[in-house]
């Protein structure tokens, strides 16, 4: 997976004509999209549009019920997140899942630990994991003060990193990032960004979740636009501009009063 | 990466604290402070508190507590609770008694027997509570009523009466006793065996605890159980090994008071259940769960063993037990809710 990838090679994660209903209920109808090799997919949608459904699938906790997925070209259907975890696709929820009350290390860790010694005498391997997690933070660019801090005490933008550089420290090829800027503010956002890039660099697929056409401008290299449970078209960088993205988000009637309002911010 | 480090990990943002003010953060320690104030006191205040006799009775008392005690705060660090540990003591003990004295099994047979019984009640609340989503607190609560209910209607069913009778005469009763019930001189002191099991259950709990994948789980199941889901934890199995640790640590009491005074009531362990989770709670255990300690139980079975005779030893009223374990209870809430809001956990 390190060699430069020949432009033959099948995309990480690519989903054909892919669908999810609940009961007669159609949460997601028709998408398709595709990641490659250190490459950022944006999913952008206002609420409802559909971008839950769509990361619940291709992380595993939902099965789709129509079209395909792919992964590494070989058609997949996901019964648990872990199976796709198993395949690495790591999904950095919402609420991060991290535990408040533990400290950083313990969490970074948590599912996942590292031990030595065997039978009754396998214990937690504390010194490694610790020196690990200082490590594996300070690559991300995060130079933590102390790493048996409760994690409830970092910062969102700072748990949010923990949590993806966790995701790549247990092999993830592919990171899902559900809305992590979306409760941040400008500068935490903009920290969050630069995680995503480090990322990106160092040869992960991302797929980026927001509803922020200039949170997901400057770092994705596609764009998949939903709406209303379908989408819109899946877009390269070069094949459109910021402003046709929100005008495609938004829609028309909406255009005029959130162009005003993103032009004085 | 291997340089960018300094081994000895400092960093001019955290500010140095004093080792002092460190330690007063840890859970166990403001137990310890208040166990060794009603220590000092009673040994300056009651004439038997501090003989011999005296330290190995209120020894023995926290012993029994303090096993149930720190099974029950790994439960509730984990989340849970379990109304079912106390009358779980009398009827681990009441079967031993029953199908020994009447029916003749063999008493090692009827150990097994008991502790896979109390094993099966412990993995059954967990599996209620598990799959229904209901509160531990109702489940358990229900299950207590059931055994309090069978422990009384079985044993008069069986032998007619609320007690069981002629367990000394039962074949192997004095082997299993050496483990059990026995005692042993220490210091001028004749301390029983389970002060021994308490010592070693609190030192095994504390190493889960602190230092085992399992403690680890443990930790996380009670202070998120979706996010430790999501990372791949066995929920399932980390609560079912704590109910099962639970009841299995009744199983060890109820043999300890039974092969002690070589009888039980049917009544042995009711009420005690809050006892438990005070003592727990005493110890810098959280109700909300994922914060604890296994020592802090310890040590606060401690406080009410001590508390317990040394009562009797000044010769208070009885009733002055109660007010002063609601006393040390909200002192201890308040307390936790003070480090809670220390930890400064966000959201």
């Amino acid at each position: 997976m390190t060699e430069p990838i020949a432009s033959a090679a099948p995309p990480i994660l690519e989903v054909r004509g892919i669908g999810k209903s609940y009961g007669s209920i159609i949460a997601l109808r028709d998408v398709s999209a595709s990641l490659g090799v250190g490459e950022v997919l944006c999913v952008l949608g206002d609420n409802g549009a559909g971008k839950s459904t769509f990361i619940k699938i291709l992380s595993g906790a939902h099965e789709h019920t129509e079209g395909t997925l792919l992964a590494y070209g070989k058609e997949r259907t996901f019964g648990s997140p872990r199976e796709a975890l198993d395949i690495g696709i790591a999904t950095v929820y919402q609420d991060l899942a991290v535990v408040g009350l533990m400290p950083v290390w313990r969490n970074f860790f948590l599912g996942s630990e590292l031990t030595r010694g065997v039978g009754p005498f396998r214990r937690l391997d504390v010194k490694g994991m610790r020196r690990i997690t200082k490590d594996e933070l300070a690559k991300m660019g995060i130079d933590l003060r102390d790493v048996d801090q409760p994690i409830g005490t970092l910062s969102g933008g700072e748990r949010q990193s923990v949590a993806i550089a966790r995701a790549v420290y247990f092999g993830a090829k592919v990171v899902i990032l559900d809305e992590p800027t979306s409760a941040l503010g400008v500068k935490q956002a903009g920290v969050v960004l630069k995680y995503i890039a480090q990322a990106r660099d160092r040869g992960l697929g991302v797929v980026f979740i927001t509803h922020n056409p200039h949170h997901a401008y400057p770092v994705g290299d596609r764009f998949l636009l939903l709406k209303r449970g379908t989408s819109l078209g899946e877009f390269a960088k070069n094949e459109i501009t910021i402003e046709e993205m929100t005008r495609l988000m938004a829609g028309g009637a909406e255009l005029e009063t959130l162009a005003h309002e993103l032009e004085r911010a | 990466m291997t340089t960018a480090t300094a081994p000895a990990v400092t960093d001019e943002r955290v500010i140095r604290t004093n080792p002092f003010i460190a330690m007063l953060r840890r859970p166990e320690v403001g137990a310890a402070v208040a166990a060794l104030a009603i220590f000092l006191y009673f040994s300056l205040s009651t004439q038997a508190f501090l003989t011999p006799a005296g330290v190995s009775t209120w020894l023995y008392s926290s012993s029994l507590f303090g096993i149930m005690a720190v099974a029950v705060a790994m439960l509730m660090i984990g989340g849970e609770f379990d109304l079912s540990a106390g009358a779980m003591t009398g009827t681990t003990a009441l079967i031993v008694g029953v199908i020994t004295t009447q029916w003749g099994v063999n008493i090692w047979l009827s150990l097994v027997i008991s502790l896979a019984i109390a094993l099966l009640v412990g993995a059954g609340n967990a599996f209620i509570v598990m799959k229904t989503g209901l509160p531990s607190f109702i489940v358990t609560l229900a299950t207590f009523f059931i055994l309090q209910g069978i422990n009384l209607a079985v044993t008069k069913l069986i032998t007619g009466t609320v007690a069981i009778q002629g367990m000394g005469a039962v074949p192997g009763f004095d082997q299993v006793k050496v483990i059990f019930g026995s005692s042993f001189p220490f210091l001028g002191m004749n301390v029983k065996v389970s002060v021994v099991w308490w010592i070693a259950f609190t030192a095994l709990a504390s190493w889960i605890l602190l230092r085992t994948r399992a403690g680890n789980w443990i930790f996380a199941v009670g202070g998120q159980m979706t996010s430790a889901r999501q990372v791949g934890v066995p929920v399932m199995k980390t609560k079912t090994g704590l109910f099962m640790t639970t009841a299995g640590a009744g199983w060890l009491v109820g043999m300890l008071q039974l092969f002690d005074v070589s009888t039980v009531q049917a009544t042995t362990g009711i009420g005690q259940e809050f006892i438990y989770i005070i003592c727990a709670v005493v110890g810098g255990c959280l109700l909300t769960g994922g914060y604890g300690s296994a020592i802090g139980a310890a040590i606060g079975a401690l406080i009410y063993g001590m508390t317990l005779q040394g009562i009797v030893f000044a010769q208070w009223d009885n009733n002055w037990l109660k007010a002063f374990l609601g006393g040390m209870l909200l002192l201890a809430v308040l307390v936790n809710l003070y480090v809670r809001r220390q930890a400064g956990v966000r959201s």
